[in-house]
C-alpha cells in the first residue's frame, strides 16, 4: 500500500498563464485604473449645473412643446438637400476610394511608393472629422452645398478606401493564380478574379457609408455647409424652440427611414 | 513536346526544392508525378507555366524556351499551357460559363472580357467541351452551387478552352471523394488521347497513377528517382519515393507497460 502510494507521480501543475504573463495582466489593469482615476480627478465638471439638469430639461421641453409645423415646407426641402449631399458625396467618393484602395492593398499595389501614398491618403482622410473638413471647405468655397459634399467626400474616401483595401487583401488567392495561368493580363485578372470576390463587401460598405453620411450631413449646416443643419442653427440662434423640436423630429424620422432602407438594401444585395 | 532540362528551383537561401531535373514528355502521353508532400511536384508544374520562377535550367514547349520570358511574351506562352488545380480555383461568384470562358482571357481584349462579348467560336467551343464533360446544363449556374466533381470538370474545361499544347494538373483529385476522383482521372486520360495533348498529373494516389497513366515519374527531395511504366512501379520504387518502412522505424515503439502507467496516473492499481 505504502509503496504504491510512493510510486504515484506527484500531481501535475497546469496554469493557463505563466508568472510573467500574469504580472503583465496586473500591470495593464493597474494602468487602466490609474488612467480612469486621473481623468475623473482632472476633469473640471461644475456639479451644480449637473444637479440643475432635470430642471433645465423640463424647462426646455416646455418651450419646445408643441413642435411648430409652420416651417415644415422649408424643413422638408432642407432634409432632401441633406439626403442629396449624402448620396452625391457617397457616389463621387467611390471614384476616388476604389483606386486608392487598390494601391493601398498589399496584394494589388504596384510598388512600395504607391502603397505608402495610398495609406497616407487613407490616414489623412480618416484622421480629420467631417466637421473640420466642412469648416475648411466653407472657408475655401464659401458656405453652401458644395462645401458639404466635399467635406463628406473627403472623410468617406478614408472609410471606403480602408475597408475596400482590407477586402482586397482578404481575397482568395487561388482564382488569381488560375487567371494568371490562362495568360490573362493584370487588368483582366482584376476584373475576373478580384472584382467578383470584393463585390459583396463593396456594396455592404457603400450602403453603410451612405447611412453614416446621411447622419453626418445633418450637422454640416452648423458650420454653414448646407442641409438641414442650416435651419437648425438658425432656429437655435433665434430661440425658436418649437421649430427646433420639429427639426429634431424630422432628423430622427430621416435617420429611421435611412436605417430601414439600408437594411432592406443590404438584404437584397447580399 | 515538353522538354525540361537541368531544372533547379531554390526558395531564398534554403536547400533547393528541385535539383537538376530532366524530363521529356511527348505526344499525347499521360504522365503521373508522384512523391511525398514537399518533394517538389507542385513546384515543378508551376515552373512550367512560370507561376513559380525557376532558379536555373530550361523548359521548352514545342521548341519554344519558356524560362526567361517576360510580360506579354510570358502571357502568350501561358495561353498554351492549361492548368487544373487541387482546389479547382474557380471564381465562385461567377457563372459556370464565365468561369469556362475565363480560359480565353489570354486571347480576347479587355473590353470583350469585361462585357462578356466573347467571339462566337469561343462560345461554341465552350458548349462543346461542357457537353463533353456533362456540365452544359449548368452554364448559367453560379460556380459555387456545383459539387466538387462538377467544379473540377469546370476547371478542366477552363484549361481546355485555352487550346493548350500541354495540360498540367496539380493534385486534381486530392479534394474529391474516391469515386469522383476516379472519374476525373478517367476524363483526363481520355481527353489526352482525344485532343492528342500531353498531360502531367501530380498525384498522391499511387494506384490511380498506375491505372490511368502510362508513365510514372517519382520525385524525392527534388530529384527524380523513378521514371518508367506503371508495370515497373514496384513496391521497392514506392518505398524509395515515400521513404517506405525505414521512415516508420525511425520512431522507436514505446514500451507498452510504461505507456499505460503514464496514461492513467490517478487510477489506483
Amino acid at each position: 500500500m505504502v509503496e504504491e502510494q510512493a510510486e504515484r507521480p506527484a500531481d501535475r501543475i497546469w496554469r493557463r498563464y505563466d508568472r510573467r504573463q500574469r504580472l503583465i495582466h496586473y500591470a495593464v489593469v493597474l494602468a487602466v485604473t490609474m488612467a480612469v482615476v486621473w481623468a475623473v480627478h482632472d476633469i473640471d465638471i461644475f456639479w451644480p449645473w449637473v444637479w440643475d439638469a432635470p430642471n433645465q430639461i423640463s424647462n426646455l421641453g416646455a418651450r419646445m412643446w408643441p413642435p411648430d409645423p409652420t416651417r415644415l415646407g422649408a424643413i422638408v426641402a432642407a432634409m432632401l438637400e441633406t439626403v442629396h449631399i449624402a448620396t452625391l458625396a457617397t457616389m463621387l467618393t467611390v471614384f476616388i476610394a476604389l483606386p486608392v484602395s487598390y494601391i493601398a492593398a498589399q496584394n494589388t499595389t504596384p510598388n512600395r511608393a504607391c502603397l505608402w501614398l495610398g495609406r497616407f491618403i487613407l490616414v489623412a482622410s480618416r484622421s480629420v472629422n467631417t466637421i473640420i473638413w466642412a469648416l475648411l471647405f466653407v472657408a475655401i468655397f464659401g458656405p453652401g452645398v458644395l462645401a458639404g459634399i466635399l467635406a463628406i467626400m473627403f472623410r468617406s474616401v478614408g472609410f471606403i478606401g480602408k475597408l475596400m483595401g482590407e477586402a482586397i487583401e482578404e481575397i482568395d488567392r487561388r482564382p488569381v493564380e488560375a487567371m494568371e495561368a490562362t495568360g490573362a493580363s493584370k487588368a483582366k485578372i482584376i476584373v475576373y478574379a478580384v472584382v467578383p470576390q470584393v463585390m459583396p463587401a463593396f456594396f455592404a460598405i457603400l450602403i453603410l457609408r451612405w447611412d453614416i453620411n446621411i447622419r453626418e450631413s445633418t450637422v454640416l449646416g452648423l458650420v454653414g455647409a448646407g442641409g438641414i443643419g442650416v435651419i437648425l442653427q438658425g432656429a437655435i440662434d433665434t430661440f425658436a424652440w418649437p421649430t427646433v423640436a420639429t427639426i429634431l423630429v424630422a432628423i430622427i424620422a430621416l435617420v429611421l427611414i435611412g436605417e430601414a432602407l439600408t437594411s432592406l438594401l443590404r438584404r437584397k444585395v447580399l | 513536346m515538353l522538354e525540361i532540362s537541368q531544372l533547379t528551383k531554390r526558395y531564398g537561401q534554403d536547400d533547393p526544392v528541385l535539383t537538376g531535373l530532366d524530363l521529356t514528355v511527348e505526344g499525347n502521353s499521360v504522365v503521373a508525378i508522384v512523391g511525398a508532400s514537399g518533394a517538389g511536384k507542385s513546384t515543378m508544374l508551376r515552373c512550367i507555366n512560370r507561376l513559380v520562377e525557376p532558379t536555373s535550367g530550361s523548359i521548352k514547349l514545342n521548341g519554344h524556351e519558356l524560362v526567361g520570358l517576360k510580360g506579354a511574351e510570358l502571357r502568350r506562352a501561358r495561353r498554351r499551357i492549361g492548368m487544373v488545380f487541387q482546389g479547382f480555383n474557380l471564381i465562385d461568384r461567377l457563372s459556370v460559363m464565365e468561369n469556362v470562358l475565363a480560359g480565353r482571357l489570354g486571347y480576347v481584349s479587355l473590353f470583350q472580357a469585361v462585357t462578356r462579348r466573347y467571339p462566337q467560336a469561343d462560345i461554341e467551343r465552350a458548349f462543346q467541351l461542357m457537353e463533353r464533360v456533362d456540365i452544359a446544363h449548368y452554364a448559367n449556374k453560379r460556380a459555387d452551387e456545383l459539387s466538387g466533381g462538377e467544379r473540377q470538370r469546370v476547371g478542366v474545361v477552363r484549361a481546355l478552352m485555352q487550346e493548350p499544347e500541354v495540360l498540367l494538373a496539380d493534385e486534381p483529385t486530392a479534394s474529391l471523394d474516391p469515386r469522383t476522383s476516379e472519374q476525373i482521372m478517367m476524363l483526363l486520360q481520355s481527353l489526352a488521347s482525344e485532343l492528342s495533348l500531353p498531360v502531367l498529373i501530380n498525384i498522391h494516389n499511387v494506384s490511380q497513377a498506375k491505372t490511368y497513366t502510362e508513365r510514372i515519374v517519382g520525385l524525392r527531395h527534388g530529384k527524380m528517382i523513378f521514371d518508367g511504366r506503371p508495370a515497373d512501379f514496384t513496391s521497392d520504387a514506392l518505398d524509395a519515393i515515400y521513404g517506405g518502412i525505414e521512415a516508420a522505424q525511425d520512431e522507436p515503439p514505446a514500451p507498452p507497460a510504461a505507456t499505460r502507467k503514464h496514461e492513467a496516473p490517478h487510477e489506483p492499481f
